[in-house]
């Protein structure tokens, strides 16, 4: 169910995109230092339940991704797009690479968090943009 | 504890189907086992039934009371999803209740329905198995979140489109005995290298096709085999699981599976085996990259060199350890919640040489079946041993 068919929010995880679009995108990190992402209330490395948001690195590197042209329905009209796992330090995440033609993208290239949306359903998506 | 027989085992044909209900397909599955293993349905003490997407394909859940009514047992019946490695985790839940006593005939197996839904429908249907808000929203589907491993793989290991092209053929050729396949057709390696990108590194060939289809195996107690004399010469003697984090970008490695391997180490502890006793298996081939991550975390190929294993015939139906005679999840085909079942029927008949393939493997006595769900959060691994 997405947002724009209830009008509900996610809660934890659409104020982490609130943040993102103010440049202010975190983490959750446990006394341990293992980082994690909202919304949650256990540390999934060790159950800590003291959990703090402390800010996300300015840049993360690419460590892997793929050219999806097989979309599902909500990505209709975005495909082909890119799609890669960003290493952002004590948390990795999963974003579209945009601001770059897709034969550029490469594995280590070095970005920083864009929240993008959808070409499709106009929902707000976890981008990644070259540095 | 008592071993665990496979009594009967029973498949429909995998393919294309979209009229057929789940109903219909789980129940032509469990009388083709019933009358393969000789048990009679009042004997069933349980059903225990996978099935991923049926809220969606067919707006039914609370499946198990369904299922049950479909094969004509009055026992209580419970329903497992693990994505794709929900049958698999059935099998596992069986396989403990005839140890432990609690149960000694079990009606295991899986259906799914997937065509219905149509190309996007089944994309959008597989790819709730990662994690929705983190991994979904930002256009992860089934088949990419797979290419990110093999992109990954190549990165960290080397190896090529080419080398998984191998997997692909070697399944298909394995297909063509196979009558409940949905593809008996062989494939060459140009025809995965040129076939339609999915998603890069990964085309249409390196992927397993959206099937219908329904498997049941009948388990008993060994002491039920004896006292009713059944023709039941495989048991399951070692069963793991293993889980990881959810979400791909989550794991320590992008190109390993490490529940894979947490479950493939229990299985064969439980057996007393271990990967030098392998003489076949069948592994969770979703996607050709997904044979590579299963025969690495199953010890059966070194780290970073099962790419190689189809291409230097080392997999192949004449190679030392035969991978997915059947035909694999690439040509036999994926209906997702019977998967894991169908991977156990398999192993059985080959082992008992009762399979058009078991000829590749006529003096094997140990096999496995390797289920994973998702990008491998969830994974069993089953030993099956020839017992008499």
């Amino acid at each position: 169910m997405t947002d724009s068919e209830t009008g509900v929010q996610d809660a934890g995880f659409d104020d982490w995109l609130d943040a993102a679009e103010e440049g202010a995108a975190y983490y959750l990190e446990c006394p341990e230092g293992h980082g994690s992402l909202p919304p949650r209330r256990v540390c999934p490395d060790c159950g800590s339940t003291d959990l703090e948001e402390v800010q996300l690195p300015e840049t993360g590197v690419v460590e892997t991704f793929t050219v999806t042209h097989v979309p599902t329905p909500a990505f209709e009209d975005d495909a082909p797009y890119a799609t890669a796992v960003a290493d952002f330090g004590p948390v990795s995440l999963t974003g579209q690479v945009v601001g770059i033609d897709l034969e550029g993208i490469e594995t280590g290239l070095e970005v920083e968090l864009e929240i993008t949306v959808s070409e499709t359903t106009g929902e707000r998506v976890i981008g990644f943009s070259p540095v | 504890m008592s071993n665990v027989r496979v009594a009967g085992v029973g498949l429909t044909p995998f393919g294309n189907t979209p009229e057929r209900t789940g109903r219909d397909l789980f129940a032509e599955a469990s009388i083709k086992a019933f009358e393969d293993s000789g048990v009679p349905r009042d004997d069933v003490d349980a059903l225990l039934y996978g099935n991923f997407m049926g809220e969606l394909s067919e707006h039914q859940g609370h499946q198990g009371p369904l299922m049950a009514e479909a094969a004509g047992i009055q026992a209580p019946a419970t329903r497992y999803e693990s994505a794709c490695a929900s049958s698999g985790t059935a099998v596992r839940d069986a396989v403990m209740r005839v140890r432990n006593g609690e149960d000694d005939v079990v009606l295991v197996g899986g259906a799914e329905r997937m065509t219905n839904l149509g190309t996007a429908g089944a994309t959008e249907a597989l790819a709730i198995a990662a994690d929705d808000l983190w991994e979904v929203r930002a256009g992860t589907t089934f088949p990419g979140a797979y290419a990110l491993m093999a992109q990954a793989y190549f990165d960290e290991f080397g190896g090529e489109h080419e080398d998984l092209a191998h997997i692909a053929v070697k399944n298909h050729e394995n297909a063509l005995t196979n009558d409940k396949a949905q593809y008996q057709r062989a494939i060459e390696v140009s025809d995965v290298l040129e076939a339609p990108q999915v998603s890069s590194p990964l085309g249409l060939y390196d992927a397993c096709p959206i099937s219908d289809g329904a498997a049941a195996v009948v388990l008993t107690s060994e002491e039920y085999a004896a006292e009713h004399d059944l023709d039941a010469p495989v048991a399951i003697t070692g069963t793991g699981q293993g889980g990881d984090r959810m979400a791909l970008h989550d794991r320590e490695h992008l190109a390993r599976s490490p529940a894979a391997r947490e479950a493939g180490t229990e299985a064969y502890a439980d057996a007393g085996v271990d990967a030098a006793d392998v003489d076949l298996a069948e592994v969770h081939d979703c996607f050709t990259i997904a044979e590579v991550l299963a025969l690495e975390a199953l010890d059966l190929e070194p780290i970073g060199e099962g790419i190689t294993a189809a291409r230097d015939g080392r997999t192949t139906a004449d190679g030392e350890t035969p991978i997915n005679l059947s035909g694999g999840l690439k040509a036999k085909g994926h209906p997702v919640g019977a998967t894991g079942a169908s991977q156990i029927a398999e192993v059985a008949k080959l082992l008992a040489g009762t399979h058009p393939n078991s000829s590749a493997v006529e003096d094997a006595t140990t096999g496995v079946a390797h289920n994973a769900g998702g990008t491998v959060a969830s994974a069993t691994v089953h030993v099956l041993e020839v017992t008499e």
